[in-house]
């Protein structure tokens, strides 16, 4: 109180000074902090001690396939679920201790949707909104302004039951703002989503970033990683296995190209071996043997396919593209995201 | 901290332009002023610097009045059962059954009353338990299990403990105005005679209360339903109904079955209601008995219920 009033005085301005004595972030600037986070059900170690932060404005993404922690970590960014050990700071705050003060300033999309069935696509907006405090005189316009947003103008008044899964998951992105928060947190948003569905999504995830919302974003989609974030950790097994920007993660852990040849069952396994015998890889490629396809890690794709069909060997089908982060989660874990 | 929010009031609405604040949420303030229809102001500027605080404050109530947006999707409905369930059961039980009872007793029924007179405040508090049952069973089912729309509550800064008793409390706005509908129908039946009759309304509604607390408790409880609640129906229920003192005088048990009616709710709900609708002669400490046990019932369901909520939110 005392500390917040010589603010007052020294800026000489009401209500910013007083907002802004309210130190929104972490002491090293970051919105949110983890050290050593760890989460426990019983034996199972979910969360098994992970380091991360993110900064302001940063669209930062945990990626990893499904049981990887990546939920159960977002459950506890989220100050609902309380961590076992380790360090967590949210906005400068302890969500052990100041959970709702937390909640205040997110945007949270769970994994399930968990929208009223019962009431209208305009009423759950509006009964969210109340939940934070916010008066209808506020939350009227708002509702129309998400409405718009969500791309739902013509199901407005419609009961949520009957909207499809892909304007539901709409609905809940657009609840989710409703209190304008500091940081928006999705758990898988376009899982189980069509095609169309999810670029509708990622086109309005997109400009949210570009408005500089803060995003924490978890997905086993190598492609939703690569469009949305800034930067990434990739977990597996309640660890972080590596860090950093999509293109650095394949700079390091990949290489440029990948040739993919499938030879048939039970055949990939020696033709691999006949391949790198054979001496067809260049500096520092390498195979990986997938039940049903070979990977051939390579600087130049094109060159390596020749090689490998002018000695001889005839695969099924072949194709040569680049890297991504698919690859560097086969590479950290000779396992596929996606299984 | 009067005068700094007061202060603040007349910079945020009344200052120049340029020294307005800029939201904290600033980010996605811009998004917002990009929309089409905008709000005047700000969400951060709107909840001040702790934004929290008014869910703190007034949590319970924003649960209350989602379930009450619920209820008005299916008004209808609630208002059919209130007018035909009273309706029916009057004419079945008290006049139907009645006439029977009072013919062989001399034109008196127990407690030396016309029988509808006896068995309308049972029907009034049974309503009530009825009622308490539904809109406590299966919207705390719905909210954990089936739509998990309290996992949606409590990503907002509203705690399990305020889900607990705004659901409670909005079970409680149901059962009131299905008990005065039904005293309504008490009244207009001639089975309400005393001055105070409408004081069954009160009396009902604890006993609600106090049940429903009992069901969001063991509601919560449930992690899967196996077919609890049908268990509940069958087993709780169906013999409360039946050996509370709801029909005949519970006294004229053996007393090896009139303990059923000691723990019931409904049997001290339906005395209570005696006592206001014709006068039955319960002594002074008996009447404050029959209070304070619904009232412990209430009491110990809400501290099972935040527990069992608290620990379901938080996993």
């Amino acid at each position: 109180m005392k500390r917040d009033s010589t603010h007052r005085n020294a800026t000489g301005g009401g209500i910013s000074a007083a907002l802004k004595s309210v130190a929104l972030e972490n002491a090293d600037g970051s919105l949110i902090s983890a050290r050593g986070l760890v989460k426990t059900f019983g034996q199972l170690r979910a969360v098994d001690g992970i380091d991360f932060s993110v900064g302001k404005g940063e669209a930062f993404g945990l990626l990893g396939p499904n049981g990887a922690g990546k939920s159960t970590a977002m459950r506890m960014v989220a100050s609902v679920s309380k961590r076992t050990g380790g360090e967590l700071s949210i906005l400068g705050m302890d969500p052990s201790l100041r959970g709702p003060d937390i909640r205040a300033h997110l945007g949270v999309v769970p994994q399930e949707d968990n929208l009223d069935l019962e009431i209208s696509v305009r009423e759950n907006l509006v009964v969210y909104g109340r939940y934070f405090g916010l008066p209808f005189s506020y939350l009227r316009p708002k509702a129309e302004e998400l409405i718009d947003f969500a791309q739902l103008r013509e199901k407005a008044r419609e009961k949520v039951d009957n909207l499809s899964g892909g304007m539901k998951r709409r609905l809940t992105i657009a609840r989710a703002l409703v209190n304008e928060p500091d940081i928006l947190l999705l758990d898988e948003p376009t899982t189980g989503l069509d095609p169309q569905a999810r670029h509708v999504l990622w086109d309005r995830l997109f400009r949210l970033k570009e408005a500089g919302v803060t995003l924490v974003i978890t997905t086993h989609y190598m492609d939703e990683a690569e469009q949305l974030c800034d930067r990434l950790v990739v977990m597996d097994r309640g660890h972080i296995m590596a860090e950093g920007t999509p293109a650095s993660l394949i700079r390091e852990h990949s290489s440029r190209e990948v040739v993919e040849l499938r030879f048939g069952s039970g055949r990939n396994e020696g033709t691999a071996a006949a391949i790198s015998a054979a001496g067809l890889l260049g500096e520092g490629d390498r195979v990986e043997v997938l039940p049903d396809r070979l990977l051939v890690y390579t600087q130049e794709g094109e060159a390596t396919l020749a090689r490998v069909v002018a000695s001889g060997q005839r695969p099924i089908t072949s194709l040569v593209r680049r890297s991504s982060l698919e690859d560097v989660f086969l590479r950290l874990t000779g396992r596929s995201l996606v299984e | 901290m009067r005068a700094e929010r007061e202060d603040a009031g007349t910079a945020a609405e009344g200052g120049p332009a340029g020294e307005r604040p800029q939201p904290i949420g600033g980010a996605a303030a811009e998004l917002r002023a990009g929309g089409a229809a905008r709000a005047a102001r700000g969400a951060a500027e709107i909840l001040g610097p702790r934004r929290s605080a008014r869910s703190l404050l007034y949590g319970v109530w924003y649960v209350t009045e989602h379930q009450l947006v619920i209820m008005r999707s299916y008004f209808t409905t609630i208002l059919m059962g209130s007018v035909l369930n009273p309706v029916m059961y009057l004419f079945a039980i008290g006049v139907g059954i009645g006439a029977f009872v009072n013919s062989n007793a001399g034109g008196r029924g127990p407690g030396g009353v016309p029988y509808i007179v006896f068995v309308g405040p049972a029907l009034l508090a049974s309503s009530a338990l009825t009622v308490a049952f539904e809109e406590s069973a299966f919207p705390v089912m719905a909210g954990f299990k089936w739509q998990k729309v309290f996992f949606a509550m409590n990503a907002t800064p509203v705690t399990g403990g305020q889900i607990a008793t705004g659901m409670l409390l909005a079970m409680g706005l149901r059962v009131a105005f299905t008990v005065a509908a039904f005293w309504a129908f008490l009244a207009a039946f001639g089975a309400a005679p005393a001055a105070w009759s409408f004081l069954a309304v009160p009396a009902a509604l604890l006993g609600g209360l106090s049940f429903g607390a009992l069901i969001v408790a063991f509601a919560s409880g449930v992690e899967d339903d196996e077919g609890w609640f049908t268990i509940v129906q069958r087993l709780i229920i169906a013999p409360m109904f039946l050996f509370s003192g709801t029909f005949f005088p519970l006294e004229s048990l053996p007393l090896g079955l009139q303990w059923i009616g000691w723990i019931s709710p409904l049997w001290h709900a339906t005395q209570l209601g005696r006592v206001a609708t014709y006068g039955l002669h319960e002594a002074p400490a008996l009447v404050a008995a029959h209070i304070l046990y619904l009232g412990a019932l209430q009491a110990a369901g809400l501290f099972v219920s935040f527990r069992n909520f608290d620990r379901r939110l938080s996993k």
